[in-house]
């Protein structure tokens, strides 16, 4: 079972790899239209120096951007799940807030913080991840059914003792459906500051420093390390989300 | 004998958003201790609200509300409850489901002796075996029952059931209604049930309030004979036949289907 379960995505990224070498190889495209798996080996065994070093300094931006994500979407979550007023009037300013497309602050951003590249692509890391959080927390909490509220309150339980032993753990599963989109859009706000700031570091730079140099087969290669990294970030959240919401999975049968 | 549970010429408002909506008008209520009291009444009446009052989990905007001799002005841990739905906690097994209200009341029990005693209830109930299950593992009858253990672990005075069985099919039904007897016999507590089956209230019940229609007040009172043990079998007593057709009446009167 547990063989199968890594056999088969391991089979299915073999299949792509050599569908994808196929077509290059059938279309004759060269480098500069679409590189190829084959041509990426040597840009990794060329730069991977780059690669590790960029490849962290784009990871840990990215989890501290999402960390801030989760601290700052759940309280945003619990006051308006807990406070119908609160709930009125902060909605319409985080959808407006979420709407604004995060391309248009990457420069903003870049430039009120001028010379604070780290600081910066946090800040976009987390200002692109907290809403789905902040909202997943908060509906979980506001259509807590009264009744698991009154089986505690009746007895006489405080505010906070409802929110740790019922309303926390019962919004869990909400909230790593959430933290599972979240992950995927740090990763992109990551990497649009990354790829903007001039003297940017990261995987984003790297590619941008590619796409200066015309090396098609090293942007090709960025892509597919930023794929690797997304993945293990999210099987990351999978993992916490088994650990601490396994009992929200149907029991198979 | 002392009464227990007091409720005196209640009176209660929801402010809606379709303006205020009157749902208790003069209610009375007193069930001695060791009592049982069924309440029925229309769908929507205030029959809900009036345990939310008991509970503490509210006050009215007129009236009183005393337990013990004491008026009630916000929760107390010698109530326990159980609603319609069963509200069991997925992500606890059914023996933490049940030690729960230990771990909110104050108790001087240690956590084996919590256990323990949840162990013991749910035998009561007939869940022994299923300790370590997963609510989801439980048919809809032993869910409530395992609601049931909850409501008394910390052996409360009163117990309040608001429609317990309103979800269960009717044999489910009356084998809980059965397992009932057995619990009051053992732990022995103060009762109200919400209920809408009338053979329900004069089945498990010493007393039967029948509320008007909304804003409710108290509208007929029918006591049910002590008969020692009680059977299903007694549900189909001539007495019992007129009982039924007694409050079937007062329903539809309360309905405003019938005249007074
Ligand atoms: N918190 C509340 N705010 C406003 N209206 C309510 C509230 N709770 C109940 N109601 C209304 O009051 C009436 C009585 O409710 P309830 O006590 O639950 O009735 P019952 O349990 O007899 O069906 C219903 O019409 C219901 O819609
Ligand atoms: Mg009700």
């Amino acid at each position: 079972m547990r063989l199968r379960s890594f056999l088969t995505p391991l089979i299915a990224v073999v299949v792509f790899l050599v569908l994808w070498e196929a077509l290059v190889w059938v279309m004759g495209w060269p480098d500069y239209k679409m590189a190829s798996p084959s041509d990426l080996g040597p840009a990794y065994t060329r730069y991977w120096e780059l690669f590790l070093v960029m490849g962290w300094q784009t990871l840990w931006r990215t989890v501290v951007g999402l960390l801030l994500a989760i601290v700052v979407g759940v309280m945003f979550g619990m006051v308006m799940g807990f406070s119908r007023t609160m709930r009125d009037a902060l909605y319409p300013l985080l959808v407006g807030f979420n709407a604004v497309p995060k391309a248009t602050v990457v420069p903003i951003v870049a430039l009120m913080f001028v010379g604070m590249h780290d600081f910066n692509t946090v800040l976009i890391a987390f200002m692109i991840s907290f809403f789905p959080i902040a909202v997943s927390i908060s509906i979980g909490l506001s259509t807590l059914e009264p009744e698991y509220r009154d089986i505690l309150r009746s007895l006489g339980a405080s505010q906070t003792t409802i929110f740790w032993k019922i309303a926390l753990p019962k919004t869990l599963p909400e909230f790593f459906g959430a933290l599972k989109v979240a992950v995927t859009l740090a990763f992109i706000g990551t990497n649009l500051m990354e790829i903007v700031s001039p003297h940017g570091r990261g995987l984003g730079a790297l590619f941008d420093s590619g796409k200066t140099n015309s090396d098609y087969p090293l942007m090709f290669a960025v892509l597919i390390a930023l794929a690797f990294l997304g993945i293990v970030l999210y099987y990351v959240v999978v993992a916490l989300e088994k650990i601490f919401a396994g009992w929200a999975e149907r029991q198979p049968g | 004998m002392n009464k227990l549970i007091e409720i005196k010429n209640v009176r209660h408002t929801y402010q809606t958003q379709n303006g205020p909506l009157p749902v208790l008008d003069g209610l009375n209520v007193s069930v001695p201790e060791g009592g049982f009291a069924a309440v029925v009444g229309p769908s929507g009446c205030g029959k809900s609200t009036l345990t939310r009052l008991i509970a503490g989990l509210m006050k009215p905007d007129e009236g009183e509300v005393w337990l013990h001799g004491e008026r009630v002005k916000g929760p107390r841990s010698t109530v326990g409850m159980a609603f319609q739905n069963p509200v069991l906690l997925e992500w606890r097994t059914i023996l933490q489901n049940v030690v729960l209200p230990l771990e909110i009341v104050p108790t001087k029990l240690n956590r084996k002796q919590q256990e323990d005693r949840a162990r013991y209830l749910l035998s009561l109930v007939g869940l022994d075996g299923f300790e370590d299950k997963r609510p989801s593992e439980l048919s809809g009858g032993m869910r409530q029952r395992a609601s049931l253990c909850r409501a008394l672990v910390h052996s409360p005075d009163v117990l309040i059931l608001d429609e317990p069985f309103g979800a269960l099919d009717a044999f489910t039904r009356e084998d809980l209604w059965q397992t009932m007897h057995q619990v009051k016999e053992k732990e022995p507590f103060t009762g109200v049930l919400i209920t809408h089956d009338l053979r329900e209230s004069i089945f498990l019940a010493d007393q039967v309030i029948v509320l008007s229609g909304r804003p409710a007040r108290t509208q007929f009172l029918l006591d049910v004979p002590n008969t020692g043990r009680r059977t299903l079998d007694d549900l189909y007593t001539v007495q019992a036949t007129e009982m039924l057709h007694t409050l079937r009446h007062q329903i539809e009167i309360a309905q405003g289907r019938a005249a007074a």
